[in-house]
């Protein structure tokens, strides 16, 4: 077991809180490539925290090692003091770009996650999280015949039915229509109004601008700058963050120096 | 020598006329067969579904024996089994031997490392898929394999069913292990080769045809199946 | 509905596997020849048997040396084979406990109409060898240790020939049964060793026809040996005793009498008057 380095010796917010999180030195490569590189972090539990960057800027890849299904080639990452271990991850949940659902109906979909509940709780949670995914009516349907959204909204819909305390979103609507990217909005809304933790990937600044409490910008595996969204969208501190936000195409050029 | 047109008409009119000993010998084979692959699927779905999914030094060398098994000569398998079920073998004493219990073990072993392969490769594919959301969730080995399991299971029926295609028409093991003792251990494929060397080509052929059939609504079975499987987007 | 395939597949299990297992009629398992059940015969007497003493005779039809060597592991009750001095070696390594004639038939030489060595008609069958070698006229051997293969090779060594040299010329080995024999036979226009019970329930003559018979020489003869329990203490000595004391008495005896095809008697008992007098 690892001891939190002296530093971070914080006052948590209690004994069972996986909050803050704190990153340091984390980085990750690949076949020679920094892809995470040297980066730290701290966040609380209560906020919708958006990353943004560029494409290609390793933000899918730092969710993945926040959640663990990646393993860090350096760094320590620690919520609410405790290493990341299976413990730590079953209080997470991640939704996916593209929504990995099973073959199976809707509603056996998010049984599939529910199976330590009792029959009759669990046709309850069902069918409180189908209503709230708004897909009653397809609750019985095979669920990869469903449309774009209606996937997403039930992949959305299964990651909570566990109660996590850290929802993850990795560009949850990037394919989707408006109508269908307010909807799932909505969704991650709800989600957070019932206390957990939103850790969203994006980059759509129209999204970051309707979700975010805090922005992480992110390019060529690193952290630009982490600042609170009004103060972020009002004015950036790094140049790369000020290319994204003015639309310039140039950003991967930008001299990070 | 007959003509192929009374051989289809012998066929045709063995099926019709509902002979007791042809379906007896029909009914041998299914269940022989059937049983078989029913015990081949409990080995082998699970074995291929955990080589799909777990991660360990010689997996790859694993593999690749599965794959060089798919195509066992049957006769060999039998006469290893003969070898050990033999009175004067391991297992003698349990007097197995030329029971059709021995010819569910043979046709057993022939078809397990087949289905395990088939479902290696197919499982390994819908593995890949769901591998980040079964590690999300933190599923167990357990867990993920039966999961995969189930939803792998329209072409997991597909790769029984090439089981059962095999099983049904080896000849080699069943008749050295059953010894083709009528009304006991005479099966289909034996009675084929029986007839066969007493120069009885119409009946052999005859019931050459029936496993034509069989192997027909086999594969027929197979294409409904999938044709299912697609319309529910489960494939 | 996994449960419900649960379900289904132990019931589908437990059907497959029960009948293998449950208590069976009394039954024993005789390993013989291809000739005795191929031509018949095995059906014809096996019925009477049962109907007799309740007991079931399951036989095992190969060719005469794996039937030994299968007798000699242990996996049967009872030998019927047609190889007099493989079974009396079977009975000196301690495999059975003792060896009675049954019957016999006899063996023919077979071969094409156009009769290619113009041995058609011949009694001599070492001769019709020699003028078939010396024609380098196509013969079909067993080539399977089987009784008749070994019969085979007697006669051709009788002959001074030596056929090791000429396979894959015009001696063609095929390692297969009698029947597979005389349909490679047929198929190749070749001359073949069967014997007559054989051949003459064989469906698929073709173009063949018998060219050489009643030599001495073309005796087949048959015995029964009970497997040894010394050796395999699961031997049903009862049972297989009592199958062979009605073989070679006076009921057996005219059982094998009485199977024809065709009018022909296809097997000539010949137990000795002592088995005969034992079992009547």
């Amino acid at each position: 077991m690892l001891k939190p380095p002296e530093e971070h010796a914080t006052v948590y917010s209690g004994g069972d809180s996986l909050f803050p999180l704190e990153v340091s030195g984390l980085a990750f490569s690949d076949r020679g490539r920094n892809l995470v590189d040297n980066v730290s972090l701290t966040l609380d539990g209560r906020s919708r925290t958006v990353i943004l960057g560029p494409n290609g800027a390793g933000k899918s890849l730092l969710m993945r090692l926040l959640h663990g299904l990646l393993q860090p080639t350096a760094g320590t990452i620690l919520w609410g003091g405790r290493p990341l271990d299976a413990a730590v991850r079953a209080r997470q949940a991640m939704v996916f770009q593209r929504p990995t659902l099973l073959r199976r109906s809707a509603e056996e979909n998010l049984r599939f996650v529910l199976g330590h509940l009792p029959r009759t709780a669990r046709d309850a949670r069902i069918t409180e999280l189908l209503a709230d995914a708004k897909l009653t009516d397809i609750r019985t349907m095979p669920a990869r015949l469903l449309s774009g959204g209606e996937q997403q909204r039930l992949a959305i819909a299964r990651a909570r039915a566990a109660d996590p305390d850290v929802l993850f979103l990795d560009e949850p609507s990037a394919s989707l229509d408006p109508a269908s990217t307010h909807a799932i909005e909505e969704l991650i809304r709800a989600i957070h109004a019932e206390g957990t933790k939103i850790i969203l990937v994006t980059h759509d600044l129209g999204q970051a601008r309707r979700l975010a409490d805090d922005v992480v910008f992110v390019s060529r595996g690193r952290i630009m700058e982490h600042q609170p969204a009004a103060d972020f969208f009002l004015n950036q501190r790094s140049d790369a963050a000020r290319a994204y936000i003015e639309g310039r195409l140039d950003i991967g050029t930008v001299d990070q120096s | 020598m007959s003509d192929s047109g009374s051989i289809l008409t012998l066929a045709l009119s063995l099926v019709l006329s509902g002979d007791a000993e042809l379906w007896s010998i029909i009914g041998l084979s299914l269940r022989v067969s059937l049983t078989a692959v029913l015990l081949a699927c409990l080995i082998g779905l699970p074995l291929g579904a955990v080589l799909s999914v777990a991660r360990f030094r010689g997996r790859g060398a694993v593999a690749a024996l599965l794959n060089a098994f798919m195509g066992l000569p049957p006769v060999v398998v039998g006469l290893a089994v003969y070898l050990v079920l033999s009175r004067s073998g391991p297992l003698g004493v349990f007097g197995l031997l030329y029971t059709p219990a021995a010819m569910i073990i043979a046709q057993t072993i022939l078809v397990t490392p087949l289905i395990a392969a088939l479902a290696r490769q197919s499982l390994a594919d819908l593995h890949g898929e769901y591998d980040e959301l079964f590690r999300s969730l933190g599923l167990s080995a357990t867990e993920k394999v039966s999961a995969l399991i189930w939803d792998g299971r329209y072409s997991l029926s597909t790769a029984a069913l090439a089981g059962f295609g095999r099983a049904i028409a080896e000849v080699g093991a069943v008749i050295i292990v059953g010894g083709n003792i009528e009304h006991v251990t005479r099966v289909m494929t034996t009675t084929i080769a029986l007839e066969t060397s007493k120069g009885n080509l119409a009946l052999a052929m005859a019931l050459g045809i029936i496993l034509i059939l069989l192997a027909l609504i086999v594969n027929a079975a197979v294409m409904a199946l999938n044709r299912t499987a697609r319309r529910l987007a489960y494939a | 509905m996994r449960k419900l395939v649960k379900l289904v597949a132990i019931a589908a299990l437990a059907a497959g596997l029960s009948t293998a297992a449950h208590a069976e009629d009394p039954f024993i398992i005789v390993q013989s020849t291809t000739s005795t059940q191929n031509s018949g015969l095995l059906d014809h007497i096996l019925p009477m048997f049962k109907k007799k003493t309740g007991i079931e005779v399951r036989v095992v039809a190969v060719g005469t040396g794996q039937a030994i060597k299968n007798a000699a592991n242990g996996d049967g009750d009872v030998l019927l084979v047609h190889a007099k001095p493989a079974e009396e070696k079977f009975i000196a390594e301690g495999g059975g406990v003792k060896r009675f004639d049954v019957m016999y038939n006899d063996f023919v030489i077979v071969g094409p109409k156009s009769d290619p060595a113009k041995v058609a008609g011949s009694k001599d069958a070492a001769a019709a060898l020699k003028k078939i070698a010396a024609a380098k006229a196509l013969f079909a051997s067993r080539g399977d240790d089987s009784g008749t293969h070994k019969a085979e090779l007697k006669l051709w060594k009788d002959a001074g020939i030596d056929v090791k040299a000429a396979s894959g010329e015009w001696y063609r080995s095929t390692g297969s049964g009698m029947g597979a024999t005389l349909n490679t036979a047929a198929g190749m226009g070749a001359y073949a060793l069967t014997d007559r019970a054989t051949w003459i329930s064989f469906q698929n003559k073709n173009d063949l026809q018998i060219a050489v018979e009643g030599d001495p020489m073309l005796f087949n003869q048959y015995g029964v040996i009970l497997v040894n329990p010394e050796k395999h203490k699961h031997v049903k000595v009862k049972e297989g005793q009592q199958f062979i004391d009605w073989l070679i008495g006076v009921e057996g005896q005219n059982a094998i009498r009485s199977y024809m095809i065709d009018g022909q008697q296809l097997f000539f008992p010949n137990a000795s008057a002592e088995g005969m007098k034992k079992a009547g």
